[in-house]
């Protein structure tokens, strides 16, 4: 029977929010962040979650998004003390190796590239700084970029590319490509009405789905570049609008499966499925499954398992992490 | 802000305070589950003059910057909306005392509550941009770590000592 399941719920950061949860690249740890200025990484024992470590005294302040390096070996935090840390595991712990500062203010949000060789970050200063990462663990700031006017939310790379895509209050999404050792913005996209929070790319990266303030998630194609001026062309698909009762505030694209789920201030988890039928230029994509009061507040951040399908993470301003089983129609 | 700048709405209209809230009977039994209404919400805001306008030793109620008609509650969808007017259009105390609005009202009510604060339409020359603001959680979560503003904030909340 088609539908989502709820497997667990943790008390991931108590008598706080929980912002954002990252599952590590083989998919049996998961880290999350919160208003409690820490983090904690939690596995799987036996058929139950525990928290296996707390990494506490990184941040001075709230930690809003936590990244994993595609090894695995490395974690990275934002933090809206302006800084980001660098942790690094030893067995089954992690210190802490490095602090990355710079940014004016908030950084909003921090990713790894797929080579892992780079790293980029973004904050309410309203740039965006890509990082590179040598084999001495050093980190060095290769460029700063500003092409929104207004406070950078989320930054996401390319699955496959060195391609960068961020998301503003500007209500703008910028992708932005390397050109003689410099990064720089090659398309905006504009759509939608208020802040985009939120971004993901599907597995083989033609597509990039975005969320926002406006209530909707739209779907945006590249396409061949018809000026031949070397920018990039990436148009809007598809419009989900009527389903969000409030803010969108994350989603996310499975790799395995296709089903791209959300992260609702209406308190609620969805999940939709494209059409398969549908014309490639105007896919099609429909609502699968539900759960309305998947949290009893604001829902942050959804993340599907990357190994293992239909497993998705969740959390909230309750402070709880919430694990689903997504289950398709046989 | 401090005594000695000019203030920028220096002779506001005074307007005369709502009376005290007459309990019903169902209210007083404690059995009875009372929803929470817009006038709880009014007082939650104005009954102690518990938010000041950060220029003037009046309460927001005595300056008409929040009437009882502007708050919207529906407790079966906890849901709270505020619309609040600056004195005057060109207000720059309009985000601090949305943001005061808020706090207050988030520390007042049940986390279940979706709280929505917003400039009165057509009374202020920056609404967009305040409501926008008002509305990104982020920056209001970023804002109340900003420990001179909090201190702010929490001055306007503070009930005032006249």
């Amino acid at each position: 029977k088609q539908g989502l399941s709820l497997v667990h719920r943790l008390s991931a950061h108590p008598d706080s929010r929980c912002w954002f949860v990252s599952w590590s690249p083989t998919g049996t740890l998961l880290a999350s962040c919160g208003g409690d200025k820490a983090i904690r990484i939690w596995g799987r024992q036996g058929d139950s979650w525990i928290c296996k470590t707390v990494l506490q005294d990184g941040h001075q302040r709230t930690v809003r998004k936590v990244a994993w390096s595609p090894c695995g070996n490395y974690l990275a935090s934002a933090s809206f003390d302006a800084t980001t840390c660098i942790w690094k595991k030893k067995e089954d712990d992690f210190e802490s190796l490095t602090v990355l500062e710079g940014h004016e203010n908030e950084v909003k949000c921090v990713a790894w590239a797929p080579s892992g060789n780079l790293l980029a970050t973004c904050s309410r200063d309203k740039s965006v700084w890509v990082w590179e990462v040598d084999e001495e663990d050093e980190y060095e700031c290769v460029t700063v970029v500003n092409s929104h006017t207004q406070d950078v939310k989320h930054v996401v790379w390319h699955p496959t590319q060195e391609l960068l895509a961020s998301a503003s209050y500007d209500n703008n999404i910028c992708i932005y490509k390397e050109e003689d050792d410099d990064w720089e913005c090659r398309a905006t996209l504009k759509g939608h009405t208020s802040t985009v929070w939120g971004l993901s790319f599907e597995a083989a990266g033609q597509r990039l789905a975005s969320c926002s303030d406006d209530r909707t998630v739209k779907i945006w194609k590249e396409y061949p570049d018809e000026s031949r001026q070397g920018d990039l062309s990436w148009k809007c698909v598809c419009t989900l609008s009527g389903y969000h009762g409030r803010t969108v505030y994350d989603v996310a694209w499975c790799r395995l499966t296709g089903a791209l789920a959300t992260a609702c201030g209406d308190d609620a988890v969805r999940v939709f499925k494209e059409d398969e039928a549908s014309d490639p230029d105007q896919p099609v994509f429909s609502l699968a499954a539900q759960v309305t009061k998947a949290h009893s507040q604001d829902v942050n951040c959804v993340a599907w398992n990357p190994k293992e399908a239909g497993l998705l993470a969740s959390c909230s301003d309750d402070g709880d992490i919430a694990i689903w089983k997504f289950q398709e129609e046989d | 802000m401090s005594g000695e700048t000019r203030l920028e709405n220096a002779n506001p209209v005074i307007f005369q305070r709502s009376g005290e809230r007459l309990l019903t009977a169902t209210e007083e039994d404690e059995d009875v589950h009372d929803p929470i209404d817009d006038r709880e919400i009014f007082d939650i805001l104005f009954d102690y003059q518990s938010i000041n306008d950060p220029e003037h030793p009046l309460s927001l109620e005595e300056l008409n910057v929040v009437e009882q008609v502007r708050v919207k509650v529906d407790d079966a969808e906890s849901t709270v909306g505020v619309e609040f007017t600056p004195t005057i259009p060109h207000c720059s105390m309009a985000t601090l005392i949305g943001l005061s609005i808020k706090v207050k009202l988030l520390r007042s009510l049940p986390d279940r509550f979706k709280i929505d604060v917003h400039i009165t339409p057509g009374s202020h020359a920056s609404e967009e941009a305040v409501n926008k603001q008002l509305a990104d959680k982020e920056r209001v979560a970023a804002a109340l770590e900003n420990s001179s503003l909090l201190e702010v904030v929490n001055q306007c909340l503070t009930t005032r000592s006249i």
